[in-house]
């Protein structure tokens, strides 16, 4: 067997591994959402199916699929139909660049950052279009909040992960996560970009407090209102998934990603897997963060939201790459 | 004049002043975060309130008013003796009784139909107030389930077991 063959194959197999692994996650996560919500609101949560209501995810996928599919007359129909893919596909392959574990992630790419930044914001499309191509007037607005918020949000996002590049001198993923397994986690050297980044990340994935794009009390469902069937269910798991992946990219830039912080990861297979374990951990530990958050506060208005993004994110994230910039280079002694 | 008002009414609607740190929101977000972590964990006196129903049934109170039943005296008798009180003072007109005549000495009538509709019936317990035998009462039985029309009318039988 030949070299490039051996790592087709071997890339496949992790590809099948990691996808296979946030596929399973999102339902879960989804599982997870309605319990700890029922947790915070003293109720007791979906427990019927299967042990622990385990299974309840499978059933919720199951009545999806048997629904009727309706198309609303004067819809785009090409554009209603491509919509949910755009949500959903984006968000599953921006994963690949990210590393779950020591050495082991779907592509080793130089540029992570910039891969997984602008794969992620391609999400933006799916809502824009699924708002646009319903001819609805609630759909249409959602998806307009949604684009101009994450295009907001971006840019305070893309402010807090340079100064978290100027520090690593990286903008390869593994590098990074290498670069804080030596010198300590980047959140204790960067809070204030980490805050930015995780409040960047909640409006990204229109999540609560941010969810401006679905919005019940004012716009029925946002840009979901005319979909049905499994093609609510894709967006559903677009969104679900793109929030897997923001934690992980989080997690990745912060939070040591795969570092176990208080031992040394020993050499070969048994390392790797400890260096999973840790990821998959604190990956949880952010997804909960995201549901607690979800259940806590009340939805932002949507000027609060620009004015918070535009006049506090945004100078803010400068701010700090500016104070970065000169630490940096009084300590390295250059420039 | 009309200057001094529009000068009022904008410092009426004029914005509250408001610190940094409530700008920030986060000392609002760390507190509301730490309440619902509260009520996650289950402390400081929350819990869950929610009957795990085909399982557990919710508790009746009593006094509570349920479905009804014919009481029954030391001979085994059903202690009505049709006189109609109840189903005169019913606000919802559900009893309906047919009167015959009793093979007893100690009264003159018996029920021959006691009937109560029950998907009429709003539990007031005006009649358990009316009955001047005490013959008639409510239950602290809560489900009241059929699956059509006329087995919600209960006939003397199904009231006298109740």
């Amino acid at each position: 067997m030949n070299d490039n063959l051996q790592d087709f194959l071997m890339g496949a197999v992790r590809a099948a591994a990691i996808f296979g692994g946030i596929m399973t996650l999102a339902p879960m996560l989804v599982m997870a959402e309605r319990r700890i919500c029922a947790a915070i609101q003293n109720r007791v949560g979906p427990n019927r199916v299967g042990p622990m209501g385990l299974l309840q995810p499978l059933a919720d996928v199951i009545k999806l699929l048997f629904k009727e599919e309706i198309i609303p007359d004067r819809a785009d129909r090409t554009l209603f139909s491509l919509a949910p893919l755009l949500a959903f596909a984006p968000a599953a392959i921006s994963f690949v660049a990210i590393p779950v574990g020591r050495d082991l992630q779907v592509a080793d790419l130089n540029v992570g950052v910039l891969y997984v930044l602008a794969i992620t914001s391609l999400g933006v499309y799916g809502i824009s279009f699924g708002g646009w191509a319903s001819n609805s007037k609630y759909s249409l607005l959602g998806g307009i909040r949604s684009s101009a918020q994450i295009i907001s949000y971006e840019i305070a996002m893309g402010l807090a992960i340079v100064s978290v590049l100027m520090i690593s001198g990286n903008v390869h993923l593994g590098s990074i996560v290498e670069w804080q397994a030596e010198n300590g986690w980047i959140i204790f050297y960067q809070p204030l970009a980490f805050i930015i980044f995780l409040v960047a990340a909640f409006a990204e994935n229109n999540r609560l407090p941010f969810d401006m794009a679905e919005c019940e009390s004012e716009l029925v469902g946002g840009f979901h209102t005319e979909y049905t069937g499994m093609k609510f269910g894709m967006f559903f798991l677009g969104e679900y998934i793109a929030m897997v992946v923001m934690s992980a990219l989080l997690v990745t830039l912060f939070l040591g990603g795969w570092d176990p912080v208080f031992f040394e990861l020993p050499e070969g297979a048994g390392g790797t897997a400890i260096s999973v374990l840790c990821f998959t951990v604190k990956l949880l530990a952010v997804l909960f963060l995201y549901i607690w958050v979800r259940w806590t506060l009340p939805r932002f208005r949507y000027d609060q939201l620009m004015k918070l993004g535009w006049k506090a994110f945004v100078p803010l994230a400068l701010l700090n790459i500016v104070l970065t910039g000169i630490v940096v280079s009084l300590l390295t002694g250059t420039g | 004049m009309r200057s001094e008002m529009t000068e009022e009414n904008k410092n009426e609607t004029e914005r509250p002043r408001r610190s940094w740190g409530f700008l920030l929101y986060l000392p609002a977000v760390a507190k509301g975060l730490y309440n619902t972590l509260l009520h996650i964990l289950k402390l400081k006196g929350h819990k869950t309130f929610t009957v795990q129903y085909p399982e557990k049934r919710p508790e009746v109170r009593p006094g509570f008013r349920g479905e009804h039943r014919l009481k029954i005296d030391e001979l085994g008798r059903e202690k009505c003796v049709a006189c109609l009180m109840c189903q005169t003072v019913c606000p919802s007109n559900c009893i309906d009784i047919v009167a015959e005549e009793a093979p007893w000495e100690d009264r003159d009538k018996r029920p021959r139909i006691f009937q109560i509709d029950m998907l009429r019936c709003i539990y007031c317990g005006m009649c358990e107030e009316a009955c001047p035998c005490d013959a008639i009462e409510l239950t602290e039985k809560l489900y009241t389930v059929s699956t059509s029309r006329a087995e919600m009318i209960y006939d003397k039988e199904k009231l006298l077991s109740n």
